[in-house]
């Protein structure tokens, strides 16, 4: 993961997967986008878990997701905390999915500046301990 | 059914402490209530129903019903991170409408300045289930989630940061005349402008202030309202509603203030022309925006133009708010400013608000809660309050 010159890595927090959500931490570890789906009512649902709260319905499968998205807002953290410090500026975005829910994320391998609303970004997967993460980055030209 | 008129906010105090290493979080609940217990002419002795959340220690009503020598037999423990004290006087208001109990206390305090501590429900939050889709972004603190909103807010309705600016201009203006405040230097909008940014678009003081502190309340029954010698304040209405992240579909341009706003204003049977002064929940200045459109004192879209020219001073702006200055000026105790939007809506409404910030002849007021995170999921609480006899 490239970061600009005057700041530190990004943390990159280890997730505890669990149960419900073991799907969705597999799928990462080969760099794979999984969501879940209600097979009651086909939305699409996140955060990812076994309960439907459009219909709640509590049986879903998995799907692979496109991992591509549009900026729905973002901040640029300037004043950081602990030991995200030394890696501000960087971005937190929500990306709305082609699929639908908007996730929150880092967008990465940018200048933060330049990040904006309506931009176009794809899934970057990023080591965190023994698992994956989902983060994203601008798609080429966007 | 409603709870308008059945219940009176008979006694408040605001801790004068923001900065208290030497009192324990037990301790500064412990003093608010004696505070306004004795503001109200009553004694713990006539507590039967006690009010407090995720700041008290301990277990909570438990730990301090035990401190303070309670015998109650009504307790609530909501948890709505800062919104939760406007929410406890409208739950005190239905148990003593319900005739669960008769004199209730509503208690906060905490020390996030000198303790190192948030407010109590922090060693929680990793056990929440959304943390694993939450907790790896590196979102500072309670700003992240507000800058995201305000980033939106921005983007969908041309908001700019001189009109996020105003807001903390015109707290500061009421916070010079409030002794006890933390930050009592009036500020310009150019100087909102030259402070850090934190997290884009909000700027450090755009942020409100960290302070240790509490406060209490205290709402009694009609019947013991009428005993007590000093001016009581009248519960005309209060709504309140949690608002999500709607399964991944989250709309950041509104709070949760659209659903308990006109509940509130239904109960109360109340308008926006008849509110003269509003406690707007001010964590961040976004929150003061968002919040006027969503209880409709202007269209979704225009908080920007109705905060700017003063709009909000008092007196003589259009609707004067948060005349203690505010929690981005005078407090916001253990990060949670409900209490002391409460406590300042009934100072105007009893005519006890510095002179130079008092409403002439406030009649009916609002005070409005927003806890947890504007950017994920977050409790709203409205309140109106009326003069003893409205
Ligand atoms: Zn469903």
């Amino acid at each position: 993961m490239s970061t600009t010159a005057e700041t530190g890595p990004l943390p990159a927090p280890e997730p505890d997967p669990n149960t419900e959500d073991a799907p969705f931490w597999a799928g990462t570890a080969e760099g794979r986008l999984m969501l879940p789906r209600c097979t009651r009512c086909a939305t699409v649902i996140w955060y990812p878990r076994q309960f439907c709260s459009e219909c709640s319905g509590q049986d879903v499968e998995w799907f692979e997701a496109s991992g591509r998205g549009t900026i729905y807002a973002r901040t640029v953290v300037h004043r950081a905390q602990g030991p995200w410090r030394p890696a501000a500026p960087y971005v937190i975005a929500y990306v709305e999915l082609e699929e639908g829910p908007r996730v929150l994320t880092n967008i990465i391998e940018v200048d933060p500046d330049t990040v904006q609303v309506g931009q176009e970004v794809r899934a970057v997967f990023v080591a965190a301990g023994p698992h994956k993460i989902v983060r994203f980055t601008p798609e080429a030209g966007a | 059914m409603s709870i308008r008129g059945k219940a009176y906010v008979a006694g408040i105090f605001e801790h004068p402490g923001r900065e208290l290493p030497d009192k324990t979080t037990a301790q500064i609940h412990a003093e608010s209530a004696a505070g306004a217990l004795a503001d109200a002419g009553l004694s713990f002795s006539d507590v039967d129903g006690y009010f407090c959340a995720g700041d008290a220690p301990g277990f909570g009503p438990l730990s301090m019903a035990d401190y303070m020598g309670l015998s109650c037999s009504y307790v609530d423990s909501t948890e709505m991170g800062g919104s939760t004290y406007v929410a406890h006087v409208g739950h005190a208001a239905s148990a003593i409408g319900m005739g669960k109990c008769k004199v209730a206390l509503i208690t906060l305090g905490g020390k996030p300045r000198t303790g190192g501590q948030g407010p109590g429900g922090a060693g929680r939050i990793g056990t929440a289930p959304e943390s694993n889709f939450e907790g790896q972004w590196g979102i500072p603190g309670a700003v992240g989630g507000y800058a995201l909103a305000a980033s939106r807010h921005m983007y969908e309705f041309g908001t700019t940061s001189e009109q996020l600016a105003e807001i903390k201009v015109a707290a500061s203006i009421h916070a010079q005349y409030n002794p006890n405040a933390f930050l009592r230097k009036v500020v310009s909008v150019e100087e909102v402008l030259d402070s850090p940014m934190v997290s884009s678009p909000l700027r450090r003081m755009d942020c409100c202030v960290v302070t240790d502190g509490g406060g209490a309340l205290v709402v009694v029954a009609p019947e013991v309202a009428a005993q007590l010698p000093g001016t009581k304040v009248k519960v005309l209405g209060h709504g309140e509603a949690p608002k999500h992240t709607s399964n991944g579909r989250i709309d950041l341009t509104h709070s949760g203030a659209v659903w308990s706003g006109p509940r509130a204003f239904s109960e109360a049977g109340v308008g926006h022309a008849d509110i003269d002064y509003a406690s707007i929940y001010d964590s961040f200045t976004i929150t003061v925006l968002m919040t006027l459109e969503d209880l409709g004192f202007c269209e979704k879209g225009k908080g920007g133009e109705f905060v700017s020219d003063g709009a909000l001073v008092s007196p003589g702006g259009k609707l004067p708010f948060n005349t203690d200055g505010g929690g981005l000026c005078n407090n916001h105790p253990t990060n949670r400013g409900g209490i002391t939007k409460v406590i300042e809506a009934v100072r105007q409404l009893r005519g006890e608000a510095h002179p130079q910030v008092q409403v002439p002849d406030c009649q009916i007021a609002l005070a409005h809660g927003t806890g947890g995170s504007l950017g994920t999921r977050m409790g709203s609480a409205t309140l109106i309050l009326g003069q003893e006899d409205s």
